[in-house]
């Protein structure tokens, strides 16, 4: 009997705590919100008890992973197009935004003392300018004396969101970057090393002399690596800060592009920081699984809701209110269950 | 079986007194006897037909995902420099070179070395020293790969980049051939960098191998060499190295195996770019680094069996090398029999 007893106990506890995996939301993509996201998830999961479990796998892994239909949404760096937006049946919205960093390692250069605009960042990476004390950085360098010293570029290895997004912005900038090297999240480098992550790019300019990198603000900040000034499209000179990151936002027409998908670059505004960049969410209209999508809409919508000042310690940028509440609308609009019962409305 | 040798068989039926219970025991458990053994039969035979079918599976899903990019590139992917995931334009000629490159270096530096160290330690090294060296030479052998990168990238790169390659830049730069071979800028981190780490992982396999062959030449030989006035060189050279061949020939083997797949310690150094130069300070990558750099990202049909064609080009190389191993073993072996 005690036995029976001990079985039955043990098969109700598998159950239960089986039922309570299953509440559990699946997302897996790019790396660079993953600080964030877990974050996010660690503090929804403190005030509800539901589980965010994310795999920073990568932007093109997360698209695969939910073209395969085997997490709840995934996340990419680089938006996709509305047309296979459409053709797959995915909805796509912007989360939360950062910032990307030219970095250097230069002897005596220290945070903010150097400054560089986009033309002269594409010819580095094109391997045009090949020494620290070419004429083009001089020009706008004229406080500080730079060293007769080779240019080591350094650049990821592995397919990234940052680097479209950078690619992006020099793109905008140079023509000839746009005809010579193109944009995407991986690309052929014409010159420099190659790092994996932006770990790896930060640890590789932190080791070489003369070496030059982008990286996410936040790997800048915690590996105290030299970020460099940016001339932005109205030619002022910028730090990277929250507030430059967040001109550049604010100035962003978010409905110009279906998904939203409106890359940041080169963004007009005094204030604004010219290489900042959204990183969205992908998530099927007519889910199979209806229950555990709309478990995942109640998860951003808590985000958007509470979640601002843990991203700004993390130094990422959320989403303007008005951007969230057309997000929102269309969440009740698009995303709905088998019977056409929408999985979200924003009173909720 | 041997003649003398006698059959449990007949042992146990030929006893002087045997029952007819006894008998039917007997034959039960000789029975079980047999069956245990064609069980055990069985079983290492599905073990040894384990590693074919894992093998030649793996060959087929090599082939079948390669197929989409081979057939569209061709035979020129193997001969093309562009790795352009923009246009989707890919040529395995870079990491293919990367590859070939950094385990030449890599060899040219640990099988001199090794073969040095295997003899010091055999014949000249005081007993004391001797012990404490070998297991030395073991431990490095036990590092993980991951560690000699992270080394490689924070130590080893930087003081090369600072000490070593202006030096050679600097005295090599009128020598035609090697101011080409070493030439600027000094980035730390290459194709020689990741040679000479490699060097460094492929040591302890050529020397231990080296050390345990060289262990087992029958002392009289070596003693007679000496007793006729023999130099050590010369006992090195004319006794030790040519009764050893073979199992030092198999050491490197296994060194150049490891060299041509190794991955993390070569991504961490080698910079991972695309391209053939003939400097060996610039960066390049090998085929190893470039799929574990690129597969979890690559986006595209075309990308990815890109990436798993390469896979089946180095599969192919070590393939190569292990039969050049085994050709050359046999040349040898036939002309000293």
């Amino acid at each position: 009997m005690k036995f029976a007893k001990i079985a039955l106990m043990a098969t109700a506890f598998a159950l239960t705590s089986w039922t309570a995996v299953a509440v559990d939301i699946s997302g897996a993509g790019a790396s660079f919100p993953y600080p964030v996201y877990t974050k996010w998830a660690d503090a929804y999961k403190k005030e509800t008890g539901n589980g965010l479990n994310y795999q920073s796998i990568g932007s093109g892994g997360g698209i695969k992973q939910i073209k395969a239909k085997t997490v709840t949404f995934g996340a990419t760096d680089a938006p996709l197009p509305g047309k296979e937006l459409d053709e797959s049946g995915l909805a796509q919205f912007p989360m939360v935004m950062g910032a990307i960093v030219p970095v250097v390692n230069i002897e005596g250069v220290k945070p903010g003392d150097l400054t560089l605009d986009g033309a002269t960042l594409a010819k580095i990476y094109m391997g045009e300018i090949k020494s620290w004390d070419d004429p083009a950085i001089a020009k706008l360098n004229a406080s500080i004396k730079l060293p007769k010293q080779a240019i080591v570029p350094v650049r990821r290895s592995d397919g990234s969101g940052t680097t479209y997004n950078f690619a992006y912005y020099l793109a905008e900038i140079s023509p000839d970057w746009k005809a010579k090297v193109g944009v995407n999240t991986a690309l052929q480098w014409p010159v420099g090393i190659g790092a994996k992550g932006n770990e790896g790019v930060a640890n590789n300019v932190g080791q070489t002399k003369g070496s030059i990198g982008y990286v996410e603000y936040a790997y800048a900040k915690q590996n105290k690596l030299a970020h460099t000034k940016m001339i932005n499209k109205v030619g002022k000179a910028v730090e990277p800060n929250s507030a430059s990151f967040q001109a550049a936002a604010a100035n962003a027409d978010w409905n110009s592009q279906p998904g939203y998908g409106v890359i940041l670059a080169n963004q007009p505004g005094d204030q604004s920081w010219p290489m900042t960049a959204a990183t969205w969410i992908l998530i099927y209209k007519k889910p199979v699984d209806a229950a555990i999508t709309a478990e995942a809409l109640k998860f951003f919508a808590w985000s958007f809701a509470k979640g601002d000042k843990m991203a700004e310690e993390l130094d990422y940028v959320p989403m303007p209110d008005k951007v969230v509440n057309d997000i929102q609308k269309m969440w009740s609009t698009e995303i709905k269950d088998a019977g056409g019962k929408p999985l979200f409305s924003p009173t909720n | 079986m041997a003649a003398g040798e006698r059959d449990v068989s007949e042992v146990v039926l030929k006893g002087t007194t045997v029952t007819a219970s006894e008998a039917a025991s007997r034959s039960a458990v000789l029975k079980r006897l047999r069956l245990t053994d064609t069980i055990f039969h069985g079983l290492t035979r599905t073990a040894a037909l384990t590693v074919l079918a894992l093998l030649s599976g793996v060959i087929i899903a090599l082939v079948i995902g390669a197929a989409p990019a081979l057939g569209t590139f061709g035979f020129s992917f193997f001969f093309d420099e562009t790795w352009n995931p923009v246009t989707e334009k890919f040529g395995a000629l870079a990491p293919i070179y990367g590859t070939l490159v950094t385990s030449a270096i890599a060899m040219l530096i640990a099988v001199p070395v090794g073969l040095m160290v295997a003899f010091f330690l055999t014949e000249l090294c005081p007993m004391v020293l001797r012990r404490p060296i070998g297991i030395a030479i073991e431990l490095l052998a036990g590092i993980p790969s991951i560690i000699y990168g992270i080394w490689g990238l924070f130590v080893f790169a930087p003081f090369l980049q600072q000490h070593v390659q202006p030096f050679f830049i600097d005295t090599f730069e009128n020598v035609p051939l090697l101011s080409t071979l070493f030439a600027g800028p000094p980035y730390g981190i290459g194709m020689f960098t990741a040679g000479l780490i490699l060097a460094i992982m492929v040591l302890p396999f050529v020397t231990s191998i080296s050390r345990d062959v060289f262990d087992a030449v029958p002392p009289v030989l070596k003693e007679a060499a000496y007793g006729v006035g023999c130099t050590t060189w010369e006992v090195f050279r004319y006794v030790v190295l040519p009764f050893t061949r073979v199992g030092v020939i198999g050491g490197f083997m296994l060194g150049l195996g490891r060299a041509l797949g190794e991955t993390m310690a070569v991504t961490f150094v080698i910079g991972n770019a695309h391209h053939v130069s003939a400097s060996l300070f610039a960066p390049g990558t090998t085929i190893s680094a470039s799929i574990a750099n690129e597969f979890t990202e690559a986006v595209g049909d075309l990308y990815t069996s890109s990436l798993i064609a390469l896979g089946l080009i180095l599969f192919f190389i070590t393939f190569c090398v292990l039969a050049m191993a085994r050709y050359m073993l046999m040349r040898l072996e036939k002309r000293v029999g």
